[in-house]
């Protein structure tokens, strides 16, 4: 990043050497001042904002700034270009010491080469420059920035700018720059300007009325741009937890609705996914370089048919012999599970395996009202809307879907009819599994890969299952939206631990007041 | 018609249970601490305190597992939590523990370490009267009972059970593990209480108070084995059983399973807490892990080792798994949970009577063939 910014800086540098150059006096106080002309150097270089000056800087900031005798220069592959002029040096002058700088210049020089960010070809760039400058804005800066907006053409970037401006200004002697500055503040979302707005509330520091109100004004309007963007990143964060609940609990409900079988190893099927999905990483890795970035496309299939081989091996060697016996499953399935987890830690170690999201996965994308969404997220709340129409396909639009919901629903009238629960048994745990699978995936793009990762959602997930009500998979995606949307605006409140406390609380009571969930199956049932 | 009680008391075995507890009060609570307290260490048949130490653990899961057999093994009712009860008796009496350490902290305040350390001046008010023994003990019941009547009430009231009933009570155990976790919970977070120093004034590892905690814990079990016996041979157990087989049957007889179920749910519960209070001084930690559902669905697997609904099972299966346990994590660490895991899937798929139906049905079938 940082070298390709400096390669481009270079380009644009190399189109204008010709004409511009430094003050010369300049650049030798920078390579032989004392540490406070340094500075002072420094600050005129940062405030000229030039592509030159930026790479003298820059060169200055990697310990690559020369000094022989007259000459300062900086070194550019293997010519040495002089600092002053922009053109390079022939010869390359022979005996030359690099510029020494400490650490109080270098924090000096650090904020210099962050505030000609701002100045960078690349719009990204310059708005990220731009989004970091409202939330840590100093006095000195000013000149820069006046700069900045004179140079911007990106209206939105600009609009940012005047928003920096306008805090540094709130602290200008002058009431009517403060006043302006405090109404410019009224389109801010930065929690700085709101600090910074509520400190001119108290009369012993704003003297003008007429800025107090105003203040009071912009104050009020920042306080709800915050709150929407607060609520709405909630939401969305709620969403996305919902998602990967949805996606846990998916297979839960089928392999549940079709056997009334918990399956205390569905979390662990959930970490045969995302182990399958480091194996294709590696696989990736080792055999095919160029396209590793599209390693998490391939692991999807290979993750599905793992985790879907692993249930119904289970189901074909264990569960099959526990039908009836809902209890024993529990605990024959929970032993299984402690199989799978030990398996996982002799396969691949008791740490944490490292994957890496390709690049078409990580970074944010920027939306109004000051939200900024990471892309895995939303890659996996698309990933899980996937999952999701696929299973309804299935389920609904197929024979196989027509024959699981009839063993779902009475099991002995299907096996009348000629459905072959024996097979449609293995076949929906095998499925359950493979959604579980598909499920570590997306997990293993935002969380931690290790051997106790399943262990958590095994209770989440079936309070998902209970509350959507049983082998539904509409209560399924309900409940889990619901459940993660609440438990992301309860952790707001009351902090994570008694979030997922009341949470349990509350789908606790909720079994107690409608034990067939919210969906529940119309009909008439005889328990036992 | 009465039966007296020394009849029905005698009635509560049959010859082979009687030996049997006979044998177990030989052992537990005359030989072991004898060979602990009388012999010198060089002696071959001397009992280390290691031994002793593990025992006296092992009496208290013996407990639990018990209990946990009145409730699973004759109500039918697989609770998924009873790790809780048992950690909550345990926590009530590490209060008064953890005030007996009086000055010697490492800190040397009034108040607990991990007070301190969070800079609170005083004890919050559930911790007032826990200096005193009596209060404490009174705690390890009442506490256990009164989050088993409240939360046994509203799931039975609305007749959840099954799996159902076993994953809610997962999710209180894992709730409260989440709760004692927390450092402003008041119980020392993460690392609950540990450093006991004394009880009563007597140092905690003095051989006498360890052997007289053994025996305290070898004879509440032997009580709570009396005890559910009698439950489950008297009217009351019966119809338990009853429910636990044909609950809608049950109550077309006219009975209310709700108060049977509550019952039997609370006793288990308050058992659980003295195992609790019990372990904690012999083990010397107590911390919110105990919660952890793996360890609740464990003792579900004692009681299937040896044998559901037959009371000696399950101290049986307490033996043989943790005896188990403290050899394999010696000797192999790395396949501890392989022979946990296929105990698991092998109980259920082949010994659904545990040890003791094994042991039974070898034995009718030695006898047909003679």
């Amino acid at each position: 990043m940082m070298t390709k910014f400096l390669m481009l800086l270079m380009l644009l540098g190399g189109s204008l050497m010709a004409g511009a150059t430094l003050d010369a006096a300049l650049i030798h106080t920078l390579a032989n001042g004392e540490s406070d002309e340094k500075i002072r150097a420094i600050q005129d270089l940062g405030a000229l904002a030039t592509p030159e000056a930026v790479l003298v800087l820059k060169s200055l900031s990697d310990d690559a700034l020369f000094v022989d005798g007259e000459h300062v220069f900086y070194l550019n592959g293997d010519q040495a270009i002089d600092a002053v002029t922009g053109l390079a040096l022939t010869p390359i002058p022979e005996s030359s010491d690099n510029v020494v700088i400490n650490n109080r210049v270098r924090s000096e020089l650090n904020t210099a080469l962050s505030s000609l960010k701002l100045f960078d070809p690349k719009p990204s760039v310059r708005r990220k420059a731009a989004e970091a400058l409202l939330n840590d804005v100093s006095p000195d800066m000013l000149p820069v920035l006046t700069k900045a907006v004179a140079q911007e053409t990106d209206a939105g970037i600009r609009e940012l700018l005047l928003l920096a401006v306008a805090q540094i200004n709130l602290g200008s002697p002058e009431a009517s720059l403060r006043l302006s500055a405090v109404q410019a503040l009224e389109n801010s979302s930065s929690p700085n300007a709101r600090n910074l707005l509520t400190i001119l509330l108290d009369p012993a520091h704003e003297p003008v009325e007429a800025v107090r109100r105003a203040a009071q004004a912009s104050l009020k309007s920042v306080d709800n741009r915050l709150a929407l963007s607060d609520a709405l990143a909630r939401i969305f964060s709620g969403i996305s937890l919902g998602s990967i609940l949805m996606l846990a609990a998916l297979g839960l409900a089928i392999t549940y609705g079709v056997m009334g079988v918990i399956n205390m190893a569905h979390g662990e099927l959930l970490m045969v996914g995302a182990y399958a999905t480091y194996v294709t990483q590696g696989w990736f890795r080792l055999h095919w370089p160029q396209a590793l970035e599209g390693y998490v496309l391939a692991a999807i299939p290979v993750a599905f048919l793992s985790a879907a081989l692993v249930g119904v091996i289970l189901e074909r060697t264990v569960i099959r012999w526990l039908y009836g016996r809902p209890l024993e499953t529990l605990l024959a399935t929970w032993g299984l599970s402690l199989g799978l987890i030990q398996c996982a830690r002799l396969m691949f170690g008791a740490q944490n395996v490292e994957l890496t999201n390709p690049s078409w996965m990580s970074g944010r994308v920027a939306l109004p009202w000051g939200l900024s969404l990471p892309w895995n997220r939303i890659d996996i709340i698309l990933f899980s809307l996937f999952v999701l129409a696929l299973v309804w396909v299935l389920m609904n639009k197929t024979r196989l879907g027509l024959f699981v919901r009839a063993v779902t629903q009475n099991r002995a009238m299907a096996g009348c009819m000629g459905v072959p629960t024996g097979l449609i048994d293995t076949v929906a745990f095998g499925l359950g599994a493979g959604i579980a699978g598909l499920g570590g995936v997306a997990l293993s793009q935002i969380s931690n890969v290790g051997p106790d990762m399943g262990q958590g959602y095994i209770v989440d997930s079936f309070m998902v299952v209970v509350l959507g009500g049983v082998g539904q998979l509409a209560g399924a995606v309900w409940a889990a939206l619901g459940l993660g949307i609440l438990s992301k605006f309860l952790e707001g409140w009351v902090g994570a631990v008694i979030a997922k406390i009341i949470l349990l609380v509350f789908v606790i009571i909720f079994i107690q007041r409608r034990p067939q969930g919210l969906f529940a199956l119309k009909g008439r049932f005889v328990d036992n | 018609m009465r039966t007296p009680l020394l009849f029905r008391t005698l009635a509560l075995f049959d010859t082979t249970g009687w030996i049997a507890t006979g044998l177990f009060v030989a052992i537990m609570l005359v030989l072991l601490p004898l060979l602990h307290l009388a012999l010198p260490e060089q002696s071959p048949f001397y009992v280390s305190s290691y031994v002793i130490a593990l025992l006296g653990k092992i009496l208290c899961y013996a407990i639990v597992a018990v209990a946990m057999d009145l409730i699973w093994g004759y109500g039918g009712i697989l609770s998924l939590g009873h790790g809780v009860f048992f950690a909550l008796g345990g926590y009530a009496f590490g209060m008064y523990l953890m005030r007996a350490i009086g000055h010697d902290g490492v800190y040397q305040s009034d108040l607990a370490d991990f007070m301190v350390f969070l800079d609170w001046k005083a004890y919050p008010w559930y911790w007032s009267g826990t200096e005193y023994i009596l209060w404490s003990l009174v705690l390890v019941v009442a506490v256990p009972a009164f989050l088993a009547i409240t939360f046994g009430f509203f799931a039975f009231r609305s007749r959840i059970k099954g799996v159902y009933f076993s994953i809610i009570t997962q999710a209180m155990t894992y709730a409260f593990m989440l709760l004692f976790f927390r450092n402003e919970t008041g119980f020392g977070g993460n690392n609950g209480f540990t450093d006991f120093k004394r009880i009563l004034g007597i140092p905690i590892t003095s051989p006498g108070m360890r052997v007289g905690l053994f025996m305290l814990s070898g004879l509440t079990l032997l009580m709570t084995l009396l005890l559910c016996r009698y439950l489950v041979t008297s009217k009351f157990g019966r119809v338990l059983t009853a429910i636990r087989d044909a609950e809608s049957r049950v109550m077309f007889l006219g009975y209310n399973p709700l108060w049977y179920k509550l019952t039997a749910w609370t006793i288990s519960a308050v058992l659980c807490g003295i195992a609790g209070a019990l372990y904690v001084p012999q083990v010397g930690i107590i911390n919110p892990s105990e919660m952890s559902p793996a360890n609740s669905i464990e003792i579900a697997i004692w009681v299937a080792v040896g044998g559901r609904a037959t009371l000696w099972g399950p101290v049986l299966g307490a033996f043989i798994v943790n005896l188990a346990k403290s050899y394999f994590s010696v000797a192999f660490p790395d396949y501890w949970l392989f022979f946990l895991g296929s105990l698991f899937v092998v109980v259920t798929l082949f010994l659904p009577d545990g040890v003791l139906g094994l042991w039974k049905r070898l034995r009718s079938r030695v006898r047909r063939r003679t």
